[in-house]
């Protein structure tokens, strides 16, 4: 059984958003709002400043309350590749899932269900990356099964330093950043 | 299972495009209902084409689900895209859902600088302007009639006011952009950078970009191997004051006081001469001058230009070594934008002497010699011959502009000199926002006698026309072929993907039929595009059908580096590189380069910088509406340490006022660490003033609006912008 | 120093979640304040109070009933995708306190009616002749009716817990993240079900007693709210800045004067007053009680919203 993940490497990222817009036009993600968003986490004072860039979006936890918490089972573990995903249909909108994210991940879709990130899981089913993955232009963004020991993502994860969103919220998030 | 999944997205996909839920990006422009009903064509089409977001014209391919256009993504085949667009070219659908656009032709039917216009017909827009030229050519000649064009979509309007008889064309490439750049190059190469750049930044082991934000401006190929170093571990070099994203990948960063780059560059030269690290042999065997040169530079030490930089002379040591370490793999960018400071081609004449005692030009990882296809024009009747000198510089008074000069059309508009412009063509350029001092641009334009402008916006420019021409976007039509000087030959395809919503049509259509009713219609023997592109390229051996289905079609590669066996030669007097420039001293300016100090901003006012946003192009894209979702307003950067001293916050407004009192839209602060305490930054292209620009009007702070001064470059007429200070006003807050 | 810039800007997420309003706050209160209902009019009904009135038996039943639909009707407003409202019914997923709470507030609803069957008054007594005859076999099982009331105080302590439990099991909101929570909320839940009983109750003895249970209602909660603060005072640093929102962030000045002073402190000491006849019993107290509860919800509600990881 696959388990998908993310290693972003925030050495390349450039911060441009592009995988930004990109899931915008690939998931017609409406006006206004962000399956994805970059952060600028900036230290330090000038001119000794060191600034990371990242992109982020739903992390797909192994261990997600958004799906723990979900009363009508519309947040649910993917059978492929254990994505987190929502089926709309069974969404009644009650915004716990949304309130459940340290991550802010989610957000109510103007047609009253819960969305986020899919993983692209439309895309990686017919054998494509992710429209965020495919787009980027420094090539920063890996998609892959972080079970699998030769994979793109393990093999990076095995060989550079790299740290997760909120690790003590304990929700075992499977997006990895390369530092 | 997973069948159910992919059918369960398409729907809840497609549900997201027809219902008409306010929210929707694609749901509210009127072309996503009108489109599929002209295009019946079911499921996805992906038409290759190329991008025009901005001028680095990347290889993409649209789809079209449905018959509506869904997504542009990278051509793969193509060279410079690499198979990814940077985001502006992947916003590029929102160009043609902007319901904000141009749709018909108009007419202006009051004094210009008011908006009031009809609409007319094509036949009625092009009679109207026919009658003028002929009035013009009949009063003043065919030469009184100017353009400005910015992008490969002006070459058919170009090709009519040939044939009418204009001399007089430029582009704000030159003397707003990179023309000092490409002249201090040619001064000391005997070849200019170019578009695309000729930099080798992938196999760069030391790259220096002063100023150079490569991350934020996304010249995509650039940028993509920018990504490509870092990942292998170059060393970088950034002097910016502002700590741009570039910056934070450098290893060094210098965040150099604005203006004095010439000195920091002098200094590095001079640790590199001094300390004898610079290619010897390389230097021996192309060098043309460098004793006088080595003579010229030995007193700007570090310790001298630490006081100027506030660079420390240990830092500029530990970076002239650096680079010199990684020579000839070293690449001191030459940037792009160098109107900066009204010095710059001697500044960009010095990065050039850099590179050229590093060894790296013709070198891997430094610059390479671009190559192309040779693709035959096509074969037009002979253009009229006109004995009057252009009008942008007359006399040669910028004696080493290799182009024409913006500025200078404008400011022989004003006076008449040497003879009167009675006539504008504006052609993809947003010349309010592209010139500096927007009040001599509007003084021109009350001295005209017509004013055209094709767009594809009301931009405002389009706000002072007597006609407006709509424009089809580049994903609606045909262009002339991409035959690009690059690493590798290859030419490029831009065909429509869509059609147009409403009456827009393509720049070679508008040229051909007012060339038609200006009687000129034997300029024209081709029917229509597709004859004329077709024709091109059986001139060169290539199939139109192959490049439709494919976008590019690419040539044998060809040697780019003098170690294989591309020519070293140097279009120089001397045919060597010229670190000492006779031609320079000949015309009386400094054989070397010689630094000045700039002037400082008054107390308690800040130097104005502007720069990009990865996410939009220049003024265009700010209506675009899944570029203005990524980012729509701009922020002006001040200092952490002086917002809070000022008592501003991020997110409060203000307003800038220059130091002739010209004051800006209100526009939120940034208080950051990421720039000098003596300059503030924004984005430009925002501030929009046209309210045709719905969603962009007065939307942030425009930097051209208060770039009321400019330091003209003597060299080449360039238009260094840096050179106004602003203070802050706190905006009162109000709902 | 630190300098986050985050480009996301989604409704109701950013800059600070905001994804409930009015709606969840008056339901976590209603269902709170029929818990409490419950909890008192089961303990009635053990003590055999219906054989002497029936305002506890059979009113405070019907009133929780129209309360507790009122607090399902906020949730309901609240929801986002309404039409599927039914799906919650559709199957029931443990892991979620939601679910629980679906589920249990479906089995209230009998609990709660055949409450209301254990002594009918009098004025509605052959008006359904059903529910006359239910009544009649009811009667001959006082065994049934003892374990009616049970269930009644089972079902609303449960009730009463899942108000809290159902906040506490964010654990992505810190304010939110406490095991006392669930305690506050029921003994919060208790207290204002005595002073509303209170308030409207014509039976002296019931009146005074309740008057006297709120106070060790209200004491208790003070007790309460001490563990629950200090609980996340003692805890990890977003916990800390969490709580501080109450202390003496931006939530502090109704926290304190609201919550605290007029919601328990001020109405403690006028119903001790009461009680010990030092003053006339006023419907002042009970209502500060009330308003001080239904406050509390909003307050943790939007504070724990606010609250959040890094
Ligand atoms: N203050 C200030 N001034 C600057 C700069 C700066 O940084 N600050 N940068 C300078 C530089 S580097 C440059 S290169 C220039 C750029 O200057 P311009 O090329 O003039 O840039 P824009 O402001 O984007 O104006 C482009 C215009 O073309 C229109 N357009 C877009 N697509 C099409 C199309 O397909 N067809 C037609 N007909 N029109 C189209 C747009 O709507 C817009 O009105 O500006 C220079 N001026
Ligand atoms: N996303 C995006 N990318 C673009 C464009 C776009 O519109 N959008 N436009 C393209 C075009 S045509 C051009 S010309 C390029 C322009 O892009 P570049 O040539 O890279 O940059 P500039 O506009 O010259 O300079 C902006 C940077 O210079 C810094 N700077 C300002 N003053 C000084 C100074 O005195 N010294 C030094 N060392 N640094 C200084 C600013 O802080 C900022 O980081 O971008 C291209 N790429
Ligand atoms: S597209 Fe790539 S480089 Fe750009 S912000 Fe996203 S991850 Fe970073
Ligand atoms: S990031 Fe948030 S939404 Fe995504 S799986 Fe984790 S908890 Fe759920
Ligand atoms: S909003 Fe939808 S997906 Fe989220 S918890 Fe509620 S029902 Fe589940
Ligand atoms: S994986 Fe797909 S859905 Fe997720 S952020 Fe990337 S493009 Fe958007
Ligand atoms: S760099 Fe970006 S905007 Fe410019 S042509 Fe390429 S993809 Fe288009
Ligand atoms: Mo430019």
């Amino acid at each position: 059984m696959a388990r998908f993940g993310m290693v972003i490497d925030t050495v390349r990222c450039v911060g441009c958003m592009d995988c930004v817009v990109a899931c915008k036009t690939e998931n017609q993600v409406p006006e206004g709002f962000n399956r994805d968003w970059i952060a600028y986490d900036v230290k330090g004072t000038f001119p000794t400043l060191h600034m990371e860039s990242r992109s982020e979006r739903c992390n797909h936890c192994d261990n997600p309350p958004c799906v723990s918490c979900c009363p009508t089972s519309a947040s649910h573990v993917h059978d492929v590749g254990g994505v987190v995903l929502v089926d709309y249909d069974k969404c009644i909108g009650c915004k716990g899932c949304v309130a459940s994210c340290p991550y802010g991940a989610r957000f109510i879709h103007p047609d009253g269900y819960a969305d986020k990130c899919t993983f692209c899981i439309h895309r990686v089913e017919q054998g494509l990356q992710p429209a965020c993955v495919a787009v980027c232009p420094t090539h920063c963004m890996h998609f892959g099964d972080l079970d699998d020991p030769n994979s793109d993502v393990s093999r990076l994860l095995a060989s550079r330093n790299h740290h997760t969103l909120l690790p003590e919220a304990g929700t075992k998030p499977r997006i990895f950043y390369l530092t | 299972m997973s069948e159910l999944n992919r059918r369960k997205f398409l729907k809840i996909s497609a549900a997201t495009v027809t219902v008409a839920s306010g929210a929707a990006a694609f749901a509210k422009s009127p072309a996503a209902q009108t489109a599929p009903a002209k295009r019946a064509a079911k499921g996805v089409q992906r038409i290759p084409t190329y991008c025009d977001i901005c001028f680095w014209k990347c290889g993409a391919i649209a789809s079209v689900r449905d018959g509506v256009l869904w997504k542009v993504e990278g051509n793969p085949a193509d060279p410079l895209s690499r198979g990814r667009l940077c985001p502006r070219g992947t916003g590029g659908v929102g160009a043609h859902f902007d319901p904000d656009r141009l749709k018909r032709p108009l007419i202006r039917r009051s004094d210009r600088g008011r908006e009031v216009w009809a609409e007319v017909s094509w036949d009625e827009a092009f009679a109207y302007i026919a009658n003028k030229m002929h009035a013009i050519k009949a009063t003043y000649g065919p030469e009184s009639v100017a353009m400005f064009a910015h992008g490969i979509g002006g070459n058919f309007l170009k090709h009519t006011l040939k044939a009418y008889g204009a001399t007089n064309f430029a582009a704000p490439s030159f003397a707003q952009c990179r023309g000092p750049r490409d002249v201090g190059f040619k001064l000391t190469f005997g070849e200019d950078v170019g578009s695309p750049e000729r930099t080798d930044i992938k196999n760069a082991q030391c790259l220096v970009l002063i100023g150079s934000h490569l991350g934020e401006n996304m010249h995509n190929t650039q940028v993509q191997e920018f990504a490509e170093a870092v990942g292998h571990g170059a060393t970088i070099i950034v002097a910016d004051p502002r700590f741009s994203v570039a910056a934070s990948k450098a290893k060094y960063y210098l965040p150099i006081k604005p203006g004095t780059d010439l000195a920091l560059v002098l200094a590095w030269m001079n640790v590199i001469v001094a300390e004898g690290l610079y290619d010897k042999e390389y230097v021996a065997k192309y060098g043309f001058g460098f004793e006088q040169f080595a003579a010229s530079i030995a007193t700007y030490t570090p310790e001298w230009a630490y006081p100027e930089t506030g660079i420390e002379p240990d830092i500029i040591r530990a970076t002239a070594r650096e680079m010199a370490k990684h020579k000839p793999a070293t690449l001191v960018h030459p940037g792009r934008h160098a109107a900066w400071y009204g010095d710059d081609s001697q500044r960009s004449r010095a990065v050039a002497l850099l590179n050229a005692l590093l060894g790296s030009w013709g070198r891997k990882g430094g610059f390479y010699a671009p190559v192309s296809m040779s693709v035959p024009g096509y074969p037009y009747p002979a253009y009229p011959t006109s004995t009057k000198p252009k009008v942008d510089n007359p006399d040669g008074r910028y004696p080493f502009a290799h182009e024409a000069i913006t500025t200078g059309i404008r400011e022989a508009t004003i006076t008449g000199e040497p003879y009167p412009v009675k006539g504008w063509f504006v052609y993809a350029t947003n010349l309010i926002h592209a010139l500096p001092n927007e009040a001599e641009t509007i003084k021109a334009i009350q001295n005209l006698d017509l004013l055209v402008v094709v767009d594809v916006i009301p931009s405002e420019i389009a706000g002072w026309a007597d006609v407006v021409l709509p424009e089809s976007v580049y994903l609606e039509r045909y262009d002339d072929l991409n035959v690009e000087w690059f690493r590798e030959p290859f030419v490029a395809l831009r065909q429509p993907v869509v059609d147009a919503p409403d009456e827009q049509k393509p720049n070679w259509w508008m040229a051909k039929k007012l060339a038609e009713t200006l009687g000129l219609a034997h300029y024209y023997p081709w029917k229509d595009i597709e004859e004329y592109l077709g024709h091109r390229l059986a001139g060169a051996g290539l199939s139109f059908d192959e490049l439709k289905q494919k976008g590019i079609i690419p040539g044998a590669p060809q040697p780019i580096f003098f170690d294989e066996g591309a020519p070293a030669e140097f279009a120089t007097p001397s045919g060597k590189i010229e670190f000492y420039s006779l031609q320079l001293q000949t015309a009386g300016f400094d054989p070397v380069p010689v630094y000045t100090r700039p002037a400082e901003p008054p107390p308690g006012a800040f130097r104005l910088i502007s720069g990009r946003s990865p996410v939009h192009t220049f003024s265009r894209t700010q209506s675009n509406r899944v570029l203005s979702d990524m980012m729509d307003e701009n922020e002006v950067w001040i200092n952490a340490d002086m917002a809070r001293r000022m008592d501003l916050r991020s997110g409060d407004y203000v307003r800038l006022k220059n130091q002739d009192a010209v004051v800006s839209n209100r526009v939120r602060v940034k208080a950051t660490e990421r720039i000098r305490p003596d300059c503030v930054f924004m984005v430009h292209g925002f501030g929009h003033t046209s309210r045709g620009l719905k969603h962009a009007y007065q939307k942030g702070a425009s930097d051209a609006h208060l770039i009321t001064r400019y330091a003209t470059d003597p060299l080449m007429g360039g238009t260094g912008m840096n050179v106004n200070f602003v203070t802050i006003e706190p905006e009162a807050a109000h709902g | 120093m630190q300098e986050l810039t985050i480009t996301r800007h989604n409704e109701l997420i950013d800059p600070l979640l905001h994804i409930w309003s009015w709606q969840i706050p008056v339901y976590l209160f209603l269902g709170g304040l029929v818990a409490g209902i419950m909890i008192i009019s089961g303990w009635f009904v053990l003590q055999g109070r219906y054989k002497h009135t029936t305002f506890s038996t059979f009113y405070l039943p019907h009133i929780s009933l129209v309360l507790l639909s009122l607090g399902m009707g906020a949730l309901f407003l609240d929801l986002e995708h309404k039409l599927y409202f039914w799906r919650l019914f559709t199957t029931f997923q443990w892991t979620a306190p939601m679910s629980w709470g679906s589920w249990l507030l479906l089995t209230i609803y009998p609990a709660l009616w055949v409450n209301t069957l254990i002594r009918i008054p009098e004025r509605f007594q052959g008006k359904i002749p059903l529910f006359d005859r239910l009544s009649a076999e009811l009667n001959k099982r006082p065994t049934l009716i003892k374990n009616i009331g049970i269930a009644n105080m089972l079902l609303g302590t449960l009730l009463g817990m899942y108000t809290g439990v159902l906040l506490s099991s964010f654990a992505a909101r810190p304010l939110w993240n406490s095991a006392m929570l669930w305690m506050l909320f029921l003994v919060s839940g208790l207290s204002a079900a005595a002073a509303f009983v209170h308030l409207i109750t014509t039976d002296v003895y019931e009146r005074v007693l309740l008057a006297k249970a709120d106070n060790a209602f209200l004491t208790l909660e003070l007790f309460v709210f001490g563990g629950f603060l200090t609980g996340l005072l003692t805890s990890s640093r977003v916990h800390v800045e969490a709580v501080r929102l109450l202390l003496d962030g931006p939530y502090a000045p109704v926290f304190w004067v609201f919550v605290i002073g007029l919601g328990i402190v001020v109405p403690l000491i006028v119903q001790l007053l009461a009680v010990n006849h030092k003053v006339k019993h006023t419907p002042v107290a009970p209502i500060l009680v009330l308003a001080g509860g239904l406050t509390l919800r909003f307050v943790i509600v939007y504070a724990g919203q606010f609250s959040h990881w890094t």
